[in-house]
């Protein structure tokens, strides 16, 4: 109790340097939040957009669908089964096609859903045919890459059933912009029923997504059930990758605080020799000056994380609020990314952070704090540099 | 009467390492003083007397004989010993005050009675009678920084004797000082050391400090050369 009392007077006391590393060690709390909230919000907006866009809530896959090999393709489609023909679910043909945007040759993935399934986010309401043409979606980036507008018309060309060479002139009837580019990357929508028509494959899909995992336990043969971890396993592992990354800005801001930290501790041994001379000739044990001193810099970490909140909450809330605004050239990357991420502030994140940086601030104050008790107390009284 | 002794010193010897060999900075010191005694140990710089009282603050060992204070032979005291010796019963006067820079006189002064754990109360009592024996009561709440070298040495002694030490060390305090801010803290402390019997032991070659004192042992080279009562008479005449 005596040691946190001294330990406080002599913090409070030293006034300006005091507050100085206060406010240094405050910014990286917030610093560290700010970064990791950031981290966490993009993994949350990332996995709440595959959902909502690709994925839903599980999907039931052909069983010789494989999307890694789209040789599959030809054979993995059937008819869908009738237990799966509620509103609740959403099935998706799948093929592949190729467009000849000015004049250049593109290979395509058609799919197929339907124009009024509610499943997904896809504006398939727009997918209305108007005088006999064929109406398709594209994504924002599609649209970007092959310089294709609204209203334009495209070639595509697909096989059917029987593997006969078929083309036609599609209209595009919507550009839609998504966080997700793998439903929009060389992706062309039509309606389930153009595709089924187009094909020679009447009610048959390559997958069903279903809008509800209550459709997790059916048991249909022929077709495999895939549920969201499934689904999610190559997100979940490039957020893993995305942490690692995290993980070393993390460590990085916290050893700029402990630097911080030790090096006015190794300025405070040198400066403050006729204090720990004088301290010990009052009677402190050396121990008791070792554990004021790292009390000191432990207690560091007290009030910068009370500064820190002084500032930080009204500052990250804001920021929760307003999110974050993604430099443009980031839709590129491959993974779902917002044009402004919102962070997520996890209790466990603060509460975490808090705790490892004091007690880092503690460790890190209590090694320079150690070599005191090896000075020796006749020189320090004199403020002699050992 | 023959008064007690509380420190007794035998044969003393302290040698610093010196390069390839050792510098013999005490040599074969004995001594003994007696509690209330007024007592300076005189000499010119480097002859130990500095020494000789970081060895019975208990703030150094000696390298051969025995020095005891309080019944403690210094030597076989382990670091939590001595300073359990240094916080009940010796104060410090040092030439350079030493006092702690971002307290203020009040915490200073408060700070050896925080270290004995005295309760609250009880320690504020000690803190205001021993800053009113100094007469710095108007300077309670000011930091060092903001007193005079005078008033600094006062707040030093204050803090010395707050504890009511049965010996006060006191290496140079006048160095710094001028003539009359030396004879007011000499005063001081001649008051306190009648007042409550502290043994004061002081490290000098100030001749005004010395026409105060009651003994004087004059170090040369590290032995005693003269230690008599005598000379004080004469000094202090």
């Amino acid at each position: 109790m005596m040691s946190i009392k001294l330990a406080l007077r002599n913090l409070l006391g030293a006034g300006l340097r005091t507050w100085l590393n206060v406010i240094v060690l405050s910014f990286s709390y917030v610093i560290i939040i700010w970064y990791q909230g950031l981290i966490d919000g993009w993994n949350v907006q990332a996995r709440r957009d595959m959902i909502a866009w690709e994925i839903a809530q599980g999907q039931f896959w052909h069983e010789g669908y494989d999307p890694f090999d789209p040789f599959t393709l030809e054979d993995s489609h059937a008819k869908i089964p009738e237990k799966l023909t509620s509103e609740n679910v959403a099935p998706i043909l799948i093929t592949q096609g190729t467009i000849y945007p000015e004049g250049r040759i593109q290979g395509v993935i058609l799919k197929g859903i339907a124009q009024d399934q509610q499943i997904l986010r896809l504006p398939t309401d727009l997918l209305v045919k108007e005088n006999g043409e064929i109406p398709v979606l594209i994504g924002k980036r599609m649209a970007t890459n092959n310089k294709l507008n609204e209203g334009d018309y495209l070639t595509l060309r697909w096989r059917d059933s029987n593997g006969t060479f078929d083309a036609t002139e599609v209209r595009i009837a919507g550009i839609f912009k998504t966080d997700v580019p793998s439903v929009d990357k060389g992706h062309i929508w039509l309606s389930l029923q153009d595709l089924q028509q187009m094909t020679q494959s009447e009610g048959e899909a390559t997958m069903i997504v279903s809008g509800s995992e209550s459709l997790s336990g059916m048991d249909m043969p022929g077709w495999e059930y895939k549920s969201l971890d499934f689904l999610l396993a190559d997100l979940d592992q490039i957020i893993k990758q995305k942490s690692v990354g995290g993980s070393i800005m993390y460590i990085l801001l916290l050893l700029l605080a402990m630097l911080a930290i030790f090096d006015t501790q190794i300025l405070s041994i040198f400066r403050r020799q006729k204090e720990i001379g004088t301290f010990i000739a009052l009677g402190m044990t050396r121990k008791q000056v070792v554990r004021l001193f790292t009390i000191e810099g432990g207690m560091n970490s007290v009030l910068a994380a009370l500064v820190g909140a002084v500032y930080g909450v009204p500052l990250l809330i804001w920021q929760n609020n307003a999110g974050y605004a993604m430099p443009y050239n980031t839709d590129d990357i491959g993974i779902a990314i917002s044009e402004v991420i919102y962070p997520s502030y996890s209790f466990g994140l603060i509460l975490g952070t808090i705790i490892i940086v004091m007690v880092t601030a503690t460790i890190v104050s209590y090694m320079p704090a150690r070599k005191i008790a090896k000075m020796n107390p006749t020189d320090a009284i004199k403020g002699k540099i050992q | 009467m023959e008064k007690s002794s509380i420190i007794e010193i035998n044969n003393l010897v302290k040698k610093f390492p010196v390069g390839g060999g050792f510098f013999t900075a005490l040599d074969n010191i004995n001594l003994s003083i007696s509690k209330g005694e007024f007592t300076g140990i005189v000499g010119p710089s480097g002859s130990g007397k500095t020494t000789l009282l970081n060895i019975l603050g208990s703030l150094d060992v000696p390298s051969e004989g025995e020095a005891i204070v309080l019944g403690n032979p210094i030597s076989t005291l382990s670091h939590k010993q001595a300073a359990q010796l240094r916080n009940g019963h010796i104060g410090f006067i040092f030439q350079t005050y030493n006092l702690l820079p971002v307290y203020t006189v009040y915490e200073n002064v408060e700070f050896p009675l925080l270290l004995l754990k005295m309760p609250a109360k009880e320690r504020e009592q000690a803190v205001l009678e021993a800053i009113e024996w100094v007469g710095l009561n108007d300077k309670i709440k000011s930091k060092p920084a903001q007193l005079s070298g005078g008033e600094s040495q006062r707040v030093a002694i204050a803090r010395a004797m707050v504890k009511k030490p049965e010996i006060v060390l006191a290496d140079e305090p006048t160095a710094n000082l001028d003539s009359e801010n030396s004879h007011h803290i000499l005063r001081t402390m001649e008051h306190l050391n009648s007042e409550l019997s502290t043994t004061f032991i002081f490290a000098t070659h100030d001749e005004k400090v010395m026409s105060y004192l009651k003994r004087i042992i004059r170090l040369e080279d590290g032995k005693v050369a003269k230690d008599d009562w005598k000379e004080v008479k004469e000094v202090a005449s």
